[in-house]
């Protein structure tokens, strides 16, 4: 029973830590550039789909895909904020949503026509497969790696945004654009860098959700809600918000899965809804 | 034009009085409706979804288009009424008219409950609100398997003949002379809502939100009747679906219908009142002939549609249309 309930909070946080790398990103382009864009879960579908063809076609190992999906995503990010986004900065939200749905809508048929509708089979290394035993508890390496892959990045972006130049001018377009760009920062850069390193993480979780949550071409819609609820329940532009809501809702979809499955994705969107209504500007925003 | 604008000022109750008048082009269009059952008989099933669709689309017009209103769950009104309407039915009530009557208002009231809600939040709260209701609603239609069907949506819905004498054919005949009648009806008790002094406030909370206010209306009172009337034509237009199909899939209070609906709107331009029902005809029309090709590759048009709509023609067909009208106008004088 205790070993049960330690191995679903164990497997609900590692999921959650997966949705905060998937997440974080648009909380960042949501915060910083206020723009609403949806196509975030398509982004991550660039980073999913190209490591599972590094790996079934040309046999790469799954760590070395890993750095390859997040400049892909990143990439294909920026040349989709340039062609597009950036014509609807300063659109009503709705536009944006429109425009970011689109790309959705489009990025799902050409997945379905270029790998099919199935979910993608994945064959990972054997040093991640299996659990490890203690006693009467076991864990997944795989979900540890996954544990231990999110602290990482957090820990990285957390130092990042705190000890280095590019992390200071980061906090200074967020805290005050206008200000920011009067002391010289080249604010559009700031921007688009960290539009690039969001989409990349969102890379990164699509090639770290292949095997937890599986890759088909809907992907970029079905967990979409889900990121959705990080930022919005996290609050815009906070790391720590998306990553403590992160967690929190990977541990409540496992354990709701687990015990009450008849309940499915209800109690999901009933807690989005009664936090968004209770707190607009998400639970952990900055006041 | 010049002087129409400025004789407004003077006396507003002109401005609305010129707007409610018909003008000759509104007389054309309403006529070219019935040009199906001369011109393409076989496709009056179509037909009549596209009417559904354009009243839907007319609903999601005054939020939207009148009153500045983000939503992106605009299905759960429609999904309420196509339930309400089909367990009515199912349930042994097949009389269409009181049927159609009761489901719009259950969808009405669902809305006001609703409507308290929304008139708190906004933005992006708002948006993920719509969205986050719908999958809501959407959910517990899943769950309630004994009741609606669940996946396999609700069957076994019978309707009587309307006036005990027009059945529902398969050739859609009596279904688009029902919806395109209960469309038309709608559309006048829209356009009367449109164009009055409560309209009027809508559209100047829709302008600017602090101002209405702080001149004395009561903007979330407002706000609220409007949510009411909207979810009550979507609701009329899920009824008028579930009973000319004798169907409600659960894809009604999907995410994709209510993604759907705001296409068709901005495709043909909101706030216009004809924005939506134009929208709704290219949208169903282009559809039928798409996703035959191919159901799985129809959201890649849908998509790419969207993205050139916002891009090149951000008030829609009509908004494109009436500007290029006022270029070759003023080219002209």
């Amino acid at each position: 029973m205790i070993a049960r309930f330690v191995s679903l909070l164990f497997d609900g946080f590692a999921y959650g830590m997966l949705l905060f790398v998937l997440s974080v990103g648009l909380s960042v382009t949501l915060g910083m550039m206020n723009f609403v864009n949806l196509a975030h879960g398509s982004f991550a579908m660039v980073g999913g789909y190209l490591a599972i063809t590094l790996m079934n076609r040309a046999g790469w190992p799954f760590l070395a895909t890993l750095p390859v999906a997040f400049v892909a995503a990143a990439v294909f990010s920026v040349v989709l904020e340039r062609v597009l986004y950036r014509r609807l900065y300063r659109a009503t939200d709705l536009d944006q949503s429109l425009l970011t749905i689109g790309i959705v809508f489009m990025s799902i048929a050409i997945a379905a026509y270029v790998f099919g509708t199935n979910q993608q089979p994945v064959q990972l290394p054997d040093y991640l497969r299996g659990r490890i035993v203690l006693g009467d508890f076991s864990f997944g390496v795989y979900r540890l790696f996954l544990i231990v892959a999110a602290l990482v990045i957090t820990a990285l972006m957390v130092l990042g945004l705190e000890f280095t130049r590019f992390g200071a001018q980061v906090r200074a377009c967020v805290d005050n654009q206008r200000m920011a760009r009067g002391l010289g920062l080249n604010v559009d850069f700031v921007f688009m860098m960290t539009f690039a390193l969001g989409s990349g993480l969102a890379g990164l979780g699509g090639a770290l959700a292949i095997e937890p949550m599986g890759l088909d071409p809907n992907f970029a819609l079905k967990y979409l809600v889900y990121m959705l609820i990080v930022v919005a329940v996290g609050g815009l532009a906070s790391i720590r918000g998306a990553f403590f809501t992160a967690g929190l809702l990977g541990v409540i979809d496992i354990f709701s899965k687990y015990y009450v499955p008849w309940i499915g994705g209800f109690i999901l969107y009933l807690v989005m809804v009664g936090l968004l209504v209770w707190r607009p500007n998400g639970v952990f925003a900055r006041r | 034009m010049n002087a129409q604008t400025t004789s407004a000022a003077f006396n507003p109750q002109e401005v609305l009085r010129a707007q409610v008048r018909w003008r000759a082009l509104e007389i054309v269009f309403w006529v070219a409706t019935l040009a199906p059952f001369v011109l393409t008989p076989n496709y009056l099933v179509l037909c009549s979804q596209i009417a559904i669709a354009a009243l839907f689309a007319l609903s999601l017009d005054l939020l939207v288009g009148y009153s500045g209103i983000v939503s992106l769950g605009h299905a759960v009104f429609f999904g309420v009424g196509a339930y309400s309407a089909g367990l009515i039915a199912k349930n042994g009530w097949g009389e269409p008219i009181s049927g159609l009557i009761l489901a719009s208002v259950i969808a009405a009231a669902f809305g006001y409950f609703i409507s308290f809600i929304m008139v708190r939040i906004s933005h992006f709260a708002l948006i993920m609100v719509t969205v986050g209701l719908c999958l809501l609603v959407g959910e517990i239609a899943n769950n309630f398997h004994d009741i609606t069907g669940g996946d396999d949506g609700l069957q076994g819905v019978k309707m009587w003949p309307i006036f005990g004498m027009y059945k529902f054919d398969i050739f859609g005949r009596t279904a688009y002379v029902y919806a395109l009648i209960a469309t038309f009806l709608s559309f006048l008790a829209v356009r009367r809502v449109v164009n009055s002094p409560f309209g009027l406030s809508l559209r100047g909370m829709r302008e600017n939100q602090r101002r209405m206010p702080a001149i004395g209306a009561p903007m979330k009172k407002r706000l609220q009747v409007v949510y009411v009337i909207s979810a009550c034509f979507a609701g009329l237009a899920g009824a008028l679906s579930a009973q000319t199909t004798q169907f409600v899939a659960l894809d009604a209070l999907s995410f994709q219908r209510s993604a759907e609906v705001l296409v068709m709107l901005i495709l043909g331009g909101a706030g216009r009142l004809y924005g939506g029902l134009i929208g709704a005809a290219i949208f169903m029309v282009a559809r039928d002939q798409l996703a035959d090709m191919n159901p799985q590759y129809w959201y890649f048009w849908l998509g790419l549609l969207l993205v050139i709509v916002i891009i090149f023609l951000p008030n829609g067909i009509l908004g494109g249309l009436a500007a290029l009208i006022d270029r070759l106008r003023s080219r002209r004088s």
